[in-house]
């Protein structure tokens, strides 16, 4: 029986041995993985759902086009009412003192009242469009907010409907600069009016991803038919049938259970949770009891069977 | 063998720390047997896969994919590569975990090993916001809202399609790639963790 | 632009029990993973003829 010796871990190792070939090692295991996902290309292919734009916004649902166009000049979308990075209509998500939303302040400015409704009509060469937006500049904010509310409250009352009449004039030029809007976006010159409105060439969708992103009911639909919403764990889902991001089980996990769910401050909350589990895992080796789980499960036996089989003879 | 100048402790804490035989050896301590030693290679692997697929995709810009066999076939190896890089990482991980295979004056290497793991998923993620397509449309619209409670947002816009695709393509491999090397340095150099004892510290094996 | 041998581009399946729910896709894949783990634990690693009861 051979003695048994006490090894300090950090030193290199001076027992038995046994031979290896790290190159080869390293070629099998590369041609091998080039073998799996070059197959399981070839097998399932991966997902393409071609992107939506304004123009099928407006051609698919022109109604809740009409509705979210009403509501960025009544200030009442997610981004009228977003704050920071964009605007100040709001006062960023925190935690505690923590508000890191607010202090990195307003980096991109959009004002989606004029950026995306009025300023893209002005670029429309239609003397309707030009008058009512006249007409929406020279009053003042309070007035244009009357129109507006009221304008948008019609609207939800006339549920699936464009646009409605206003024969006591309480709406001012709203209904005609929505209605104007909503033939720019079927003719697909909204896109190119929100996307070039800043540059020339763009590579930057800033203004149309958010005014897409104000739609409920078709932008946001389609994601909720696909599984892809925050609430239906969509975090890690993908469109179709492919597997998606399951490596952000936990993040995602959050999002579906309370405090979090229901907290304005959901977003802040779980991003720096998930910023301190990771630099958990990071110092596991410092963190006592943790740190002690593959000892007290020895999962390791099972890893090491050989070499203690070896050493117990 | 070091001086006192620069160039000398840079010698010393570096090359002078490997030896040729740590950094290709042809021998292995005897309990390095089994299969879960090989999921860091895999790892590799699928991180080459990665970056190979993802060249491919770069040649011809960010839209080809959506209008060419090839160039979706080539999407879809990106894809698979990276299903496989997380599973292959995280088996790895397990493996590391159970191993208590920070022991030793390896904390760096677990360290490194976790911040590896950190950077890929932020580099995945800005991946999928740069598909241009409704599932990238729909991820930065969702995204921005976590970066922008984070302040990032302000800085990292995931609507600027232009900003994610170099993001993506340039720098986060780069960042991974760098602590991917280092991770693998520290591997080769400090050799593979010997087996936990009974007393939980100290690895039995070596004879007089 | 598909040409996948196994079609995947149809609504997908999800299994869901109280707060969590998830893909078939996902699910699948943290299945291959976790079948993998136990695959590497379980499965003898071959030898090679050198090693054996050398001590050396």
């Amino acid at each position: 029986m051979s003695p048994k010796l006490m090894v300090d871990p950090s030193k290199k190792w001076s027992g038995p041995t046994r031979p290896y070939d790290l190159v080869k090692e390293i070629v099998v295991a590369f041609v091998a993985v080039a073998l799996l996902a070059g197959g399981l290309a070839f097998l399932f292919s991966s997902p393409d759902d071609p992107a939506v734009t304004l123009k099928s916004w407006a051609l698919t649902n022109s109604a809740d086009f009409a509705v979210t166009a009403t509501g960025e000049l009544a200030g009442t979308t997610t981004s009228a009412g977003y704050g920071a990075p964009y605007n100040t209509a709001a006062k960023g998500q925190h935690f505690g003192f923590i508000k890191l939303q607010d202090w990195a302040g307003v980096r991109i400015p959009i004002d989606p009242a004029n950026d995306f409704v009025v300023k893209p009509l002005l670029m429309m060469n239609d003397s309707a469009a030009s008058s009512a937006v006249a007409e929406w500049s020279s009053a003042n904010a309070d007035q244009q907010s009357t129109w507006a509310t009221a304008y948008a409250d019609a609207l939800s009352k006339a549920e699936g409907k464009d646009s409605v009449a206003d024969p006591s004039g309480t709406f001012g030029p709203v209904p005609q600069m929505v209605a104007s809007l909503l033939t720019m976006a079927k003719s697909g010159a909204l896109d190119g009016a929100l996307i070039t409105s800043d540059t020339p060439l763009p590579t930057d969708f800033t203004k149309s991803l958010l005014f897409l992103g104000d739609s409920e009911g078709y932008f946001a639909d389609l994601a909720s038919k696909q599984h892809l919403s925050g609430d239906q764990w969509g975090v890690m889902n993908e469109t179709g049938s492919w597997p998606g991001q399951s490596w952000l089980w936990l993040f995602s996990f959050w999002y579906q259970i309370d405090p979090f769910k229901s907290s304005d401050n959901a977003d802040t909350i779980v991003m720096l949770l998930m910023g301190v589990l990771t630099l958990g895992l990071m110092l596991l080796p410092f963190i006592p009891l943790l740190r002690r789980i593959p000892y007290a499960i020895p999962v390791h036996r099972l890893i090491w069977r050989d070499w203690y089989r070896k050493q117990d003879k | 063998m070091s001086t006192s100048s620069w160039t000398g402790r840079v010698r010393a804490a570096t090359l002078e720390k490997m030896k040729p035989e740590d950094l290709l050896p042809e021998e292995q301590p005897a309990y390095v047997a089994s299969w879960i030693y090989i999921f860091g290679v895999l790892t590799l692997a699928a991180l080459f896969m990665l970056i190979f697929s993802g060249l491919v995709l770069t040649v011809e810009g960010p839209a080809w994919w959506h209008t060419s066999t090839i160039g979706h076939y080539w999407n879809s190896v990106h894809l698979w590569s990276v299903e496989l890089f997380f599973i292959f990482m995280v088996v790895h991980l397990w493996g590391k975990f159970w191993m208590a295979a920070w022991r030793g004056k390896r904390t760096a290497t677990w360290i490194t090993g976790v911040l590896a793991f950190g950077t890929s998923i932020i580099t995945a993620f800005t991946g999928y916001v740069i598909q241009t397509n409704f599932d990238s449309q729909w991820i930065s619209t969702q995204a921005k809202d976590g970066f922008n409670a984070m302040g990032i947002g302000a800085y990292f816009n995931a609507l600027n399609t232009g900003q994610a695709i170099l993001i993506h393509v340039a720098l986060l491999p780069l960042v991974v790639g760098v602590i991917v090397l280092w991770h693998v340095l520290l591997v080769r150099r400090k050799g593979v963790v010997p087996p936990i004892d009974n007393d939980g510290t100290i690895a039995r094996g070596a004879k007089k | 632009m598909h040409h996948a041998i196994i079609n995947l581009n149809h609504p997908a399946h999800y299994i869901g029990l109280g707060p969590f729910s998830i893909s078939l896709g996902n699910l699948l894949i943290i299945l291959a993973m976790c079948i993998v783990f136990l695959a590497a634990l379980f499965i003898p690693f071959p030898h090679s003829d050198k090693e054996g009861e050398d001590q050396k």
